[in-house]
């Protein structure tokens, strides 16, 4: 969990910082989000249940198709957090911005991870 | 719930991209799409099933957001993320670019054909709505700039039968507009929703406006005439509108499109939760504090989320959709037994 948040919260900062270029907003990659929701899903599917001697996957608790990434800024860290939250899960204002393809190419290299 | 919503068809009318936007000619016979892959896709029936017609793909640059018809069924427009408006104009079975209209600062949103067939409004992230003239020569005159919202305006429509205009924006507000002594004037904001307002949709009779939200609500606004018997307040010779009714609970994610049957007054919506819901108003329900109950309800009407919902305007219970998966679907809304 901490190692995507981290992750997202670098990469969202780098794009705030030469969000000069527009108005304002970050993206979203639809592939590199469902790789993020795996991500998410293999930290947390081995978990133990501390009543049972099974792992949350065994229980069916979780699966991968439960896990949704909705991203927030955390309180505190931006002082326009609510306005950045409110632009970020616009999917359209997402998709426009997307559009560009200089900002495209800024938030790829953002969040390619090093091999 | 499930029965009362069937699927008679669906197609992958964007491949590869989002279909954003669904609009049915007036007859009722053609169906106009757009979406993320910059390309208008005009939709008929070949027997019982659905065929493309005509693709147009030479107009816009980015995607295409919205598309509409004229009154007359003879043009579409189609607003894009290029910041134009382009106008085509039928010539049998195809379409030809007549006119681009320009002057948006940035994403067009919205674009809307008043039912005279003289008037459209566009709508932009640049915060504004722009009301365009257009006169027998196909000639189009912008008339005003409306610079009343403070955020991205999402959606504009137009009164059934007023010349009166109504917008919804990221500011969380809907709008309204009529022209006063040759110049177009807000008239009235309506506030309540809590979060940005993605759609609009009047009932049949114009006396009511459906609005709804990315806080998963949907609310349903009543316009007051100077003098009505109801006593509530209006500001001058302005018609005031109060919100009558909110539908909370049923929607778990943002509510994207709203479309309001003008044959049977039936509400369907279009949500980011991938379902599609029909609502109706309870038969003898005050119409000062209308009741509403869901009809139906299909989770999974698409793989994603459903960017738009539209009754065809002749044929009663016929309802398209389309999503972030690129396909269209067509579905037959019958009431359910005994209600």
């Amino acid at each position: 969990m901490e190692r995507v948040s981290g992750l997202l919260s670098w990469t969202l900062s780098r794009v705030l910082w030469l969000s000069g270029l527009f108005e304002r907003g970050a993206a979203r990659q639809p592939r590199i989000m469902e790789e993020k929701a795996l991500e998410v899903y293999d930290l947390i599917r081995t978990i133990r249940d501390p009543e049972k001697p099974n792992t949350l996957e065994e229980l069916e608790v979780v699966t991968e198709s439960c896990v949704e990434l909705e991203i927030y800024i955390s309180e505190g860290t931006h002082s326009t957090e609510e306005d950045i939250n409110k632009q970020i899960n616009d999917k359209e204002r997402v998709a426009a911005a997307m559009e560009n393809p200089n900002l495209r190419e800024i938030v790829e290299q953002c969040v390619l991870e090093p091999d | 719930m499930k029965d009362s919503l069937v699927l008679l068809d669906r197609i992958l009318a964007h491949p590869d991209s989002r279909c954003w936007f669904l609009a049915w000619n007036p007859s009722g016979t053609l169906l106009a799409s757009c979406g993320g892959d910059r390309s208008v896709r005009i939709w008929g029936t070949e027997g019982d099933s659905w065929i493309c017609k005509s693709v147009l793909c030479e107009g816009h640059q980015r995607t295409v957001r919205k598309v509409a018809w004229s009154p007359c069924g003879n043009y579409l427009a189609s607003a894009s993320f290029d910041a134009t408006t382009c106008i085509w104009k039928k010539k049998e079975d195809d379409f030809e670019c007549v006119t681009t209209l320009e002057g948006h600062e940035n994403e067009v949103k919205s674009v809307a054909w008043a039912p005279s067939g003289n008037l459209l409004a566009t709508c932009s992230r640049d915060k504004s709505v722009w009301v365009w003239e257009v006169d027998e020569e196909d000639e189009y005159e912008c008339v005003s700039v409306l610079n009343s919202h403070t955020q991205d305006v999402k959606h504009v429509v137009w009164h059934p039968s007023q010349e009166l205009l109504a917008s919804a924006s990221y500011d969380d507000t809907v709008k309204l507009y009529r022209e006063e002594e040759d110049d177009w004037v807000c008239c009235a904001t309506l506030e309540g929703h809590e979060s940005t307002v993605w759609s609009l949709a009047f009932d049949p009779s114009g006396q009511r406006l459906a609005s709804c939200s990315d806080d998963r609500t949907v609310r349903i606004w009543h316009q007051y005439l100077p003098g009505n018997e109801q006593g509530v307040a209006c500001s001058g010779s302005d018609p005031s509108w109060k919100c009558v009714c909110t539908l909370s609970g049923f929607h778990s994610r943002t509510i994207y499109d709203i479309a309001w049957c003008q044959l049977t007054g039936a509400l369907a919506t279009a949500c980011g939760d991938d379902a599609i819901r029909v609502f109706e108003e309870d038969p003898g329900s005050d119409p000062q504090q209308p009741t509403f109950s869901l009809m139906a309800h299909l989770p999974q009407a698409h793989s994603q989320d459903v960017n738009c919902v539209a009754w065809n305007p002749k044929e009663r219970g016929l309802l398209a959709s389309c999503s972030d998966d690129g396909e269209l679907a067509f579905w037959k809304y019958q009431r359910p037994e005994g209600l």
